[in-house]
């Protein structure tokens, strides 16, 4: 099954929309709630990220029966330097998204504890594109 | 129609329900759909909120409740009053005359609830000591939160506090008490007086417990009018003063809210309104929530204030639970004046049974076991959303498009039930009109759909 959602760069209060919706089809898949809990913390931290980071962004997920993949693409300043954001606690956040509680340095290592397979490329001046993979436990 | 498994109080009385369809349109979990002018209710998705009971004009959902004179086949037959009943009374007739009257119509004993919680909020916080503890643990208290969690969030069972409410621990008091005496359980009969439908259910169909130890439940509405009745006409000249203790204020402002998150250990939230609640919990299976230790989420607006069974104002109610000053101080000897010793003699004892098992998930949510057969039949509700007309009329018999499309998909409902479906089937020539009123009288029964035909003229 495909799904297609648009983020919008800088609209914090919908941030989680995308993972939130995710969420509910899985649910009603009857996906082990584990797993919901993996893909949703997953999907919210790559959507903040670019909420905080970029102009706007799509995430594209495919399910079938054994696995997730969400591809999130964003058109933004992109990612000098990709093993440094992967370090917990780095962040290029501004004053202003920290103050509203993101920003900590969490999100690509979180992503990453919570994923079986991600790949981060990016080109900076225009984009990242995040890959992940989430195996569903039968 | 998928099947009832669950013991529910309430219950929708086909004689005189009118299909108004009111109740289905505030079922929280869209529970009720209207068949041949009359609703019905899907058993699995009841949470015994009551919202449909609030709602209903014509009394037509009922709360199935004990007969008053259940408690005679009992010897010793004790009360076990919440403090929100004292609530619901003017602030002129005072506990000890309520309790007096309450032996007067046959009671032997009186006890009340809220002792319970002394027990309760030290085991609460030994519990959130305990390692590998899921954050933020989730109150017990209110049943239709705990099936609401079963129903609707899964993934947070895991978060639900695995304790007895304090009813369960009042009740487990008195029948370690009755022992003491030399009384059987065959020969004492606990009632307790609800003020909710959700608590009927809990007690006769327990979740994570095997059997209540509580014998019947006495709606809150009938025994107030019992009450009342007796204060108003006896001038209060045999108010023999017999049971009264003064609970402390914490243990008397429990049931109502911000009665419990308080007192529990860390960051606390207390939330109520089951909307509201629907609306915290899907933020908190979302993981948008972090850091928060303790939530106390409770069904009714003004948490037991508010009970679905109350008479009182809510406000009020909660009112006079929170002015109320403690007039006789708590008894300094362990002998309880109605003949119950201080709940902290049975503290060993009730210890050993306050915890209860693992709280089981009932997902309403996945459209099948299968992995594979749910994505076909979401793949076929997502087709059928994009043929109705995103109204949410509720002519279909069904809460929503949204609800009537998941129907179909599980062929539960047709979709020319659709009204909108209907006439393009029609100008299509693939519906007869008859046929079509055929539908509509199957959904809505022949009352509604013969009104304006029997009529000669505005």
């Amino acid at each position: 099954m495909h799904f297609e959602f648009q983020v919008e760069g800088g609209n914090f209060s919908k941030a989680g929309t995308a993972s939130s919706q995710l969420k509910k089809i899985l649910k009603q898949l009857n996906v082990d709630s584990r797993d919901i809990k993996r893909v949703v913390v997953a999907l919210y931290e790559a959507e903040v990220n670019v909420v905080a980071h970029a102009y706007q962004g799509v995430i594209i997920i495919d399910i079938d029966t054994e696995k997730i993949r969400i591809r999130i693409e964003d058109e933004g300043p992109g990612i000098k330097d990709i093993d440094l954001a992967m370090q917990q606690g780095f962040s290029t956040a501004s004053e202003l998204v920290r103050e509203m509680g993101f920003g900590a340095g969490m999100g690509l290592p979180n992503i990453k504890n919570n994923t079986d397979e991600l790949t981060v490329t990016s080109e900076v001046g225009k984009g990242t594109n995040v890959h992940m993979l989430i195996n569903f436990s039968i | 129609m998928e099947q009832n498994n669950f013991h529910h109080a309430l219950k929708i009385r086909e004689d005189l329900c009118i299909g108004c369809s009111h109740c289905m349109n505030v079922c929280p979990t869209e529970a009720i759909r209207v068949r041949h002018g009359k609703a019905v209710l899907y058993g699995d998705r009841c949470v015994d909120c009551g919202e449909c009971f609030r709602v209903c004009p014509v009394s037509a959902i009922i709360i199935d409740h004990d007969d008053f004179n259940f408690i005679f086949d009992y010897k010793y037959r004790i009360a076990l009053v919440p403090a929100v009943f004292t609530g619901q009374f003017p602030e002129d007739v005072s506990p000890q005359q309520i309790f007096s009257v309450l032996l007067d119509l046959g009671f032997t004993h009186v006890y009340e609830v809220e002792n319970g919680t002394a027990l309760l909020q030290e085991a609460m916080n030994e519990y959130a000591d305990k390692p590998g503890i899921s954050k933020p643990l989730i109150s017990s208290f209110c049943p239709a939160i705990v099936r609401l969690i079963q129903v609707k969030f899964p993934a947070l069972v895991d978060n639900i506090l695995l304790l007895k409410p304090p009813l369960d621990i009042s009740a487990l008091h008195i029948r370690e008490e009755m022992r003491r005496k030399g009384i059987t359980n065959e020969e004492a009969g606990i009632f307790y007086i609800t003020p909710c439908a959700a608590k009927i259910a809990a007690i006769k169909d327990p979740v994570g417990e095997d059997k209540s130890p509580i014998s019947g439940v006495i709606n809150m509405d009938v025994l107030f009018n019992k009450v009342y009745r007796k204060v108003k006409t006896r001038n209060n000249q045999s108010c023999s003063l017999p049971v009264y203790t003064d609970l402390p204020a914490t243990a008397r402002c429990w049931a109502l809210t911000n009665g419990e998150a308080p007192l529990a250990k860390g960051r606390t939230l207390a939330i109520d309104e089951i909307n509201n609640v629907i609306d915290f919990l899907e933020k908190l299976e979302d993981d948008e929530i972090n850091d928060v230790d303790f939530v106390e989420l409770r069904a009714c607006d003004e948490s037991c204030a508010g009970g679905v069974l109350t008479v009182s104002n809510r406000f009020l109610t909660a009112e006079r639970l929170r002015n109320h000053k403690t007039t006789t101080p708590e008894p300094s000897d362990s002998e309880h004046p109605d003949g119950f010793r201080h709940i902290r003699e049975n503290h060993a004892e009730i210890r050993k049974n306050i915890t209860i098992e693992e709280v089981k998930p009932r997902s309403i949510m996945k459209l099948d076991d299968n992995i594979a057969e749910a994505m076909r039949k979401m793949e076929k509700v997502n087709r059928i959303m994009q043929l109705l007309p995103m109204v949410d009329c509720g002519v279909c018999g069904a809460p929503s498009c949204q609800a009537l499309a998941r129907d179909i998909a599980l062929n539960q409902a047709n979709l020319h039930d659709c009204v909108f479906i209907q006439k393009i089937l029609e100008q299509k020539g693939e519906l007869s009109l008859e046929e079509s009123i055929k539908i509509m009288q199957e959904i809505w029964g022949f009352g509604k759909t013969n009104k304006y035909r029997d009529l000669k003229g505005l």
